[in-house]
């Protein structure tokens, strides 16, 4: 499903990502690990197409589609879905009308019929029940005045609602609390299934209890320098990151 | 800066007033008028007018815009009617009321909206104690220019305990004067006087439009009297043509326990100057200046406000918020006085502006002046451009760029529309509103 080769990347003129290779096969879930400031957030945000990075080599193949040359709207209409490390607040924007303009964008673009507000709030409803989430929420605001754990979950839920081919999580889990993580790690196992993937960025093992990998890969400044099976999680859990910091593959 | 000229046509429409223009009135007008040629045309050397040179109005000859022959209206009105929701539309063209045009069907309760000319010929007892004692202007030329030379504007009286449900739309179309090449610009000075007895209410719509593209000038003052109780809603819509000079100015004098609400929306224009004075002159008046203003090319939005806490317990709420493109400008100054007597007084300023381009510009200065010690005062400024990190979340989720953007300035701009009491009314400038948006997000992509 996704096939990253060779991918290099900076952001204001400083090279984070130094030849990523990656290969994500459709329903698996691969997590990428790795020590602060090794490149695991602007993988992820690259992926989604933020406007800050700049691709300098490599390649990226979503279904065989070239991924780069697409900007952020495309990738999330043929099914890419970056839930954010820190979700942005939208003053005046409220959420059910904001998902319900994006759902339609994406059905549009799959070739669905676009949703009447009966359709969409029915769909939203049971996607709400599944995540835990108040109905007042919503009118509000997208992510305004919610909390940390309310943002995460509200990203995992717009990503049920949208329903993605391919869900990047970053740092998901970041200061949440085990009921929000427990809650957060249902939605998304709820979601896998054998036509979907996942790329699972993570700092911390704990994450990878609830949301079990298929593949692991350690990143460390810009290069994955070890992957393995979920049992790699666990020995970087004991170890941390220092015995891999010299790359086993080091040119 | 040729003053000869207001001097001449003062002469002259003194000599066209009707006979039944009262002696006190004429004489204010003369007052008003050597004000005029003492102030001059403001320059940016005056604090008021600082980041405002109104040089292209006081270095063009203008010529007081002529009655239509026949009734018959050169640019078509209807695109700036209210369909179906006004108790009345009175309509003036280049600053002449026109029946034939205007409608004044249901005013209930012996509440009157015509001609303020034939109000003043008729002896409306209203005139002489409210009409040019509103707007001072003394240290304003442009409502000094006003009061000598307006010919004619609206009267609207609400009686005491009369409340009218539907508003009452004011509609002041330029002509410009039609295509005549080497004709001079025409300039017309529309007076609004409006009086609300205690306990009555109503709404006002002012639009101010004109055909795009015709260069005109448009200087009005209107005065709002507010009896004890009474309530009114004021809309200014300003959609003039793109190459106008409009200069504005709004006064309203609040009696005890009156509340005020005033809506401004700057669409149009090409040097804009909007002045908006409310006088909370008795304990528990309560005001909401809103304002909405957006600027693209080279145009410039000045608003001015100033709220007066003269007497104690009143509140006041404003928020301004602009949206400016290419090398557009906006200048924002809200005054606040709270007068030694006014304690308890609660007052609220916020303006923010949004700048979608580099070489737009906005200067936003709040200015409190407050001489009461128990007092709640509060002031907040922010100008900014778009957020492109929530650009990029709503990108993120599968929305166009186009649509992205235009979502995130309608939620800026939706808290002031959202205040608009009238939805019809309110639609119609919404309507207004982002047609003048495309626009300017057309030229900023």
């Amino acid at each position: 499903m996704l096939t990253v080769r060779n991918l290099h990347a900076r952001v204001s003129g400083r090279d984070i990502l130094r030849g990523i290779d990656l290969s994500i096969m459709f329903g698996e879930v691969h997590a990428i690990m790795g020590p602060n400031g090794s490149g695991k957030s602007t993988l992820a945000r690259v992926l989604a197409g933020h406007p800050e990075y700049e691709v300098t080599e490599g390649e990226v193949l979503f279904e065989g589609e070239d991924l780069l040359g697409m900007d952020p709207e495309t990738r999330a209409r043929v099914g890419v879905f970056m839930a954010f490390q820190y979700p942005v607040e939208i003053p005046g924007v409220n959420n059910a009308y904001f998902l319900k303009a994006a759902l339609n964008t994406v059905r549009k673009h799959r070739g669905l019929e676009e949703l009447d507000a009966m359709d969409f709030m029915t769909l939203i409803r049971e996607r709400m029940k599944q995540l835990d989430m108040d109905e007042s929420f919503l009118n509000r605001p997208v992510n305004e005045g919610f909390s940390g754990g309310e943002k995460k979950r509200n990203e995992i839920f717009q990503m049920a609602v949208l329903e993605p081919k391919l869900g990047i999580l970053d740092e998901t889990d970041s200061g949440l609390d085990i009921d929000a993580l427990r809650i957060v790690a249902d939605g998304v196992n709820a979601m896998r299934s054998a036509e979907r993937s996942f790329l699972v960025v993570t700092h911390y093992q704990r994450l990878l209890n609830y949301i079990v990998p298929d593949v692991v890969h350690v990143l460390t400044d810009g290069r994955i320098v070890r992957s393995g099976g979920k049992e790699l999680a666990l020995e970087l859990e004991d170890k941390g990151y220092s015995w891999l910091e010299e790359p086993v593959g080091k040119r | 800066m040729n003053l000869d000229l207001y001097r001449t046509e003062y002469t002259k429409a003194r000599a066209r007033r009707p006979k039944g223009e009262p002696p006190a009135l004429a004489e204010r007008r003369d007052e008003a008028l050597s004000r005029f040629l003492e102030l001059g045309f403001p320059t940016t050397r005056h604090e008021e007018w600082r980041f405002t040179s109104v040089a292209p109005i006081a270095d063009q000859p203008f010529a007081p815009a002529p009655p239509l022959v026949g009734d018959v209206c050169p640019v078509d009105v209807t695109p700036f009617r209210f369909h179906g929701v006004c108790a009345a539309e009175l309509v003036f063209v280049d600053g002449h009321y026109v029946p034939s045009l205007s409608t004044r069907a249901a005013l209930l309760g012996g509440a009157r909206a015509g001609s303020l000319a034939a109000a003043i010929a008729g002896h409306a007892p209203e005139i002489d104690p409210f009409l040019a004692r509103v707007a001072a202007f003394e240290r304003a030329p442009f409502v000094a220019l006003n009061t000598a030379l307006f010919a004619d504007g609206a009267y609207v009286h609400v009686p005491a305990h009369t409340v009218l449900e539907h508003p009452v739309h004011l509609l002041f179309v330029s002509t410009g004067g039609g295509a005549a090449h080497g004709s001079p610009l025409l300039m017309s000075h529309p007076r609004v006087l409006a009086v609300l007895g205690d306990n009555s209410q109503a709404s006002i719509v002012e639009t101010y439009a004109g055909p795009d593209g015709m260069r005109y000038f448009t200087n009005p003052v209107t005065e709002i009297v507010l009896g004890q109780n009474a309530v009114v809603v004021h809309y200014k819509l300003q959609r003039e043509s793109s190459e106008a000079y409009h200069v504005g100015t709004m006064s309203v004098r609040a009696s005890r326990s009156a509340n005020c609400a005033s809506h401004s929306v700057s669409a149009g224009g090409a040097l804009v100057r909007n002045d908006v004075v409310a006088v909370l002159a008795g304990e528990g008046g309560e005001c909401a200046l809103n304002g909405l203003y957006l600027a693209d090319r080279q145009r410039l939005v000045d608003n001015h406000t100033t709220i007066d806490h003269a007497t104690a317990h009143c509140g006041s709420r404003e928020i301004y918020k602009g949206i400016l493109a290419d090398r557009a400008r906006g200048v924002f100054n809200g005054k606040i006085i709270v007068r030694p007597d006014a304690q308890k007084t609660d007052a609220k300023q916020t303006n923010r502006a949004l700048l979608l381009s580099e070489d737009a510009q906005v200067n936003s200065k709040p200015e409190l002046e407050i001489f009461a010690n128990d007092v709640k005062c509060t002031h907040g400024a922010a100008v900014g451009q778009l957020d492109e990190d929530a650009v990029f979340y709503l990108r993120s989720r599968g929305l166009g760029l186009a649509e992205a953007r235009h979502m995130l300035i309608h939620a800026f701009l939706g808290d002031v529309l959202q205040r608009m009491p009238l939805a019809p009314v309110r639609e119609g400038i919404e309507r207004v509103v982002a047609r003048q948006l495309a626009r300017a997000l057309d030229a900023a992509a």
